[in-house]
């Protein structure tokens, strides 16, 4: 077998801890060769990202390898001293990490940084590496390399920032490259991009490639072999498409079957079973039939943000993040609202919830009236009422320092919407409608994982029995398994108690699952506004097309 | 450029606002026309005067000429000493700038080195050591400290003198104590009780900003790039530190001009210090009022002087990204 770049035998790491060790990692066999992309899958908790740290030799204080081998062209990398395997690192390994915008150092130019690593690594004088530099940026795929040299990484977009990172680890031409979540935090079309640009590089340099991921499409468009791992072990391996088409895995196979397939509306989510719990009753309460109509409608909606002086004298510029000429959700209908990041998704859906006032235009609400009417205290506190929000991090929308009960039973009160010794029997019902324990409500925030926290913003968004819900990116933060079950929450939650509501997501696959109209919007304009299936099946606009086009696939194969 | 520019203003708007302050000092504290004359001035004498002292300007015009005289450098007289309020002040700031100087140098030189160490390794002995060091160094009162320095190496030792400013010397037209021995051996102790307390504070802002940067992303990428520590902790991590550290020595020096009032006293050291205590005594309006401008301006230009280095350390400022 000489082909076999990297291998890891029977490797084992943990973390001590004075409770007893923790194992992030059990006995994993690994291999890489030469020429081929090898992907590392599981849901977070995994340990995948601990395999690559091991390999790179940067485990996290107080995690070390305590058992097997990690060999480098038959090289025990465990036994090498903190020296001798910082010679490698950059010259026989490099790695590339999650996020471009915080991996460059932000106050050096890249070129500096660039120049700085060939110079060391490939032993070259200054000048001789800058212009090493420039080549290698070209390499890379950045236009103008000689002039954005002298750039600084906020100069960068998210793109062409993770393109200098990968000139950075490919500085000292190694032979292995552990690529941690590289495209994690592009959008798709970016992310399409960059990972052609990995696959390129691995095939014109036999390079090695361990691609370390959450995400099923992008081992399948990129990985040729992969390695799930679930709780530290190894729990199938195999060729990428006979893994993803025919898993041997119970584990596997609910993975595969977790992700929303962006060809298809599932049953499940299309038509989710009616529950009811005790308190549907009392979330119905005061819900007169509404009928059909427009619950909120927007008009020549624009937002337009102040940009920065260009010189002392002159005149601060503005920048219109949204434009839109009018949009509307109707009673009971799930708007899906999807597009890449700085395209206005999320502006416009605050807008639509008068979070956040828009700079010409209105918003009308079915039972409200225009915003710009809604004055007085308490036609503003009905609005609230009405229109509630689900946002994107579950860790930082709940107040780390109040008990769960508190969160939820505070909204009921400062609406009086129960009598005060009613709250804990609703905060209880609340919570178990939601699918959590009722004795949750006596645990703070930080006792939760993060699907169970975004059930508890959930519960506290229904707690004021609202009409209309604002979900912004509500599963981005979470593993693909909890992002089922919360998609499938909303939509049962939805069917049961009627509630209008308008999804916002860069995910075109969840939006396919949730929505029954679905806006795309690209540069603050919305481009195409249709039924959603028939926009998925036949999109009509260009950007729609080269959406759907880029959007990883688990199942194409 | 432009963010420089706006500096620049917004710093001579704070100056403005001083100036205001210092001005209605002035209007509050008594008539200046009863304190100049006697019982025997007739009501015409009196006006007369006020007239010819422009006491009688509108408020606004009254006070843009005290502007116009302080951009001059004219205070006016003290009351306590008879003399002119910037003639006295232009020969105690040596001695303060003296002090100021010489414990910041060393403060500088002693808590970069320390805090970077600390930073890197946490846990070891050295690094505790420092770390305890530092703490007593920004608990202890300075004028325990003080008192304490002049027992051992005055009276017990009789190293160094413990009052006092030594022997001037004019060395390229500046004339200061720190170029004799004399004068260096006077200044010495008052320098180090100054410094403890800047030392500690520095070292240990260093030190937590190491700690995060540390954990950065860009810190682990320089690892995996494979460049040695020498690079990483003083080619990367040590300038991201820089930003909240300038703003502390900024603000640390500053309150060393004004406020060294105690260390002042301790050791006798006729500096700015000792001034404002006299000034506060002997209810010497012009004086305080001439003193609260020099502090404002030592606080506008030393915060002008940390912004233009955020520029100099930060593109992001350069750039307006920030």
């Amino acid at each position: 077998m000489i082909d076999i770049l990297c291998e890891t035998k029977d490797l084992k790491i943990t973390f001590p801890h004075r409770l007893g060790d923790f194992t992030a990692v059990h006995s994993l066999d690994l291999q890489v060769r030469r020429g081929e992309i090898v992907g590392l899958i599981g849901e977070s908790g995994a340990g995948k990202s601990t395999v690559g740290n091991a390999i790179m030799g940067l485990l996290s204080h107080p995690g070390q390898v305590s058992g097997g081998r990690i060999e480098l062209g038959g090289e025990n990398l465990v036994d090498l001293s903190d020296a001798a395997m910082a010679r490698l690192r950059g010259r026989r390994i490099g790695m590339i990490f999650q996020d471009p915008m915080t991996s460059l150092n932000p106050l050096m130019t890249v070129g500096g940084q660039l120049t700085e690593s060939i110079a060391l690594l490939q032993d070259v004088g200054v000048a001789q590496a800058r212009q090493m530099a420039i080549e290698r940026l070209d390499g890379v795929g950045i236009p103008d390399p000689a002039r954005r040299m002298d750039q600084y990484p906020h100069e960068f977009s998210g793109g062409m920032r993770q393109r200098v990172v990968i000139a950075l680890a490919m500085a000292g031409d190694p032979d292995l490259l552990i690529a941690d979540e590289p495209t994690t935090a592009l959008d798709v079309s970016v992310q399409k991009q960059v990972l052609d640009l990995i696959k390129s590089i691995c095939v014109e340099r036999s390079l090695g490639v361990i691609l370390v991921t959450h995400d099923m499409g992008v081992i399948a468009e990129t990985a040729d072999r992969v390695y799930v791992m679930r709780h530290g072990a190894l729990v199938e391996t195999g060729p990428t498409a006979q893994v993803i088409q025919t898993p041997s895995q119970r584990y596997t196979k609910e993975l595969i079957a977790a992700i929303p397939s962006i060809e298809r509306r599932e049953e499940r989510f299309r038509n989710p079973a009616k529950k009811t719990g005790e308190i549907d009753q009392w979330l119905l309460q005061g819900h007169k039939d509404e009928g059909s109509g427009d619950y909120v409608t927007a008009s020549a909606l624009t937002k337009d943000f102040a940009t920065k002086k260009k010189s002392f004298w002159g005149k601060a510029g503005t920048f219109r993040a949204v434009d839109i000429p009018g949009l509307n959700i109707k009673r009971g209908e799930v708007l899906g609202l999807v597009g890449e990041s700085g395209s206005g998704k999320s502006t416009l859906g605050r807008m639509m919830t008068g979070l956040i006032p828009p700079s010409s235009g209105e918003v009308t609400y079915g039972d409200h009236g225009p915003l710009t009417d809604v004055r007085s205290r308490t036609a503003r506190k009905a609005l609230r009422r009405d229109v509630q929000v689900v946002f994107q991090d579950p860790y930082s929308s709940l107040n780390s320092r109040m008990r769960v009960d508190q969160i939820l039973a505070e909204p009921i009160r400062f609406h009086g919407l129960a009598d005060h010794h009613d709250i804990p029997r609703l905060v209880g019902a609340l919570l178990e409608r939601v699918g959590l324990a009722a004795e949750a409500g006596r645990k703070f925030p930080h006792q939760f994982s993060g699907g169970q926290r975004q059930r508890i913003c959930i519960a506290r968004a229904l707690s004021v029995r609202p009409r209309f819900l604002l979900c912004d990116e509500p599963t981005s933060a979470l593993d693909v398994s909890i992002q089922a079950d919360m998609l499938a929450l909303l939509m049962e939650l939805r069917r049961s108690l009627g509630l209008t509501m308008l999804f916002v997501s860069h995910d075109l696959a969840v939006v396919r699952q949730m929505s029954d109209r679905v806006a795309v919007m690209k540069q603050g304009e919305i481009v195409e506004c249709r039924e959603a299936e028939a926009l998925y099946d036949a999109p009509e606009n260009s950007y729609t097309r080269m959406l759907l086009d880029t959007a990883p696939r688990a199942t194409r194969h | 450029m432009y963010f420089l520019l706006a500096r620049l203003f917004q710093a001579t708007v704070v100056m403005l606002c001083v100036a205001l302050v210092g001005f209605l000092v002035f209007q509050f504290v008594g008539d200046p026309v009863l304190s100049l004359v006697g019982q025997e001035t007739t009501v015409e004498d009196r006006e007369a005067l006020r007239e010819s002292l422009g006491l009688n300007d509108p408020i606004l015009v009254q006070y843009a000429r005290y502007v116009m005289n302080a951009v001059q450098g004219d205070f006016g007289i003290s009351y306590s000493f008879n003399r002119d309020v910037s003639e006295m002040i232009a020969d105690r700031l040596p001695a303060t700038v003296e002090l100021v100087l010489l414990s910041g140098v060393f403060s500088l030189l002693l808590a970069i080195p320390a805090g970077i160490y600390t930073g890197i390794r946490r846990k070891g002995g050295i690094a505790q050591t420092i770390m305890t060091i530092s703490i007593i160094g920004v608990s202890i009162p300075s004028f325990l400290l003080g008192i304490l320095l002049i027992l051992v190496f005055s009276v017990w030792l009789n190293w160094l003198p413990s009052f006092g400013r030594g022997d001037l010397a004019t060395v390229f037209g500046l004339r200061s104590s720190l170029f004799t021995w004399n004068g260096l051996s006077h200044a010495l102790m008052p320098a180090a009780v100054l410094c403890l307390f800047q030392l500690g504070v520095i070292l240990r802002l260093i030190r937590a900003e190491m700690l995060e940067v540390l954990r950065t992303d860009y810190i682990r990428f320089a690892w995996a790039r494979g460049l040695p520590g020498k690079r990483v902790y003083f080619g990367h991590a040590l300038k991201n530190t820089l930003v909240p550290v300038v703003t502390a020595v900024g603000l640390q020096l500053s309150s060393l001009f004004a406020f060294s009032i105690i260390t002042e006293l301790v050791f006798q050291w006729p500096g700015m210090g000792s001034l404002l205590l006299h000034a506060i005594g002997q209810s010497d309006i012009p004086l305080l009022a001439a003193y609260l401008i020099f502090v404002g301006l030592v606080f506008t230009i030393s915060n002008l002087i940390v912004d233009g280095v955020y520029v100099l350390i930060d593109p992001r400022i350069r750039h307006g990204a920030l």
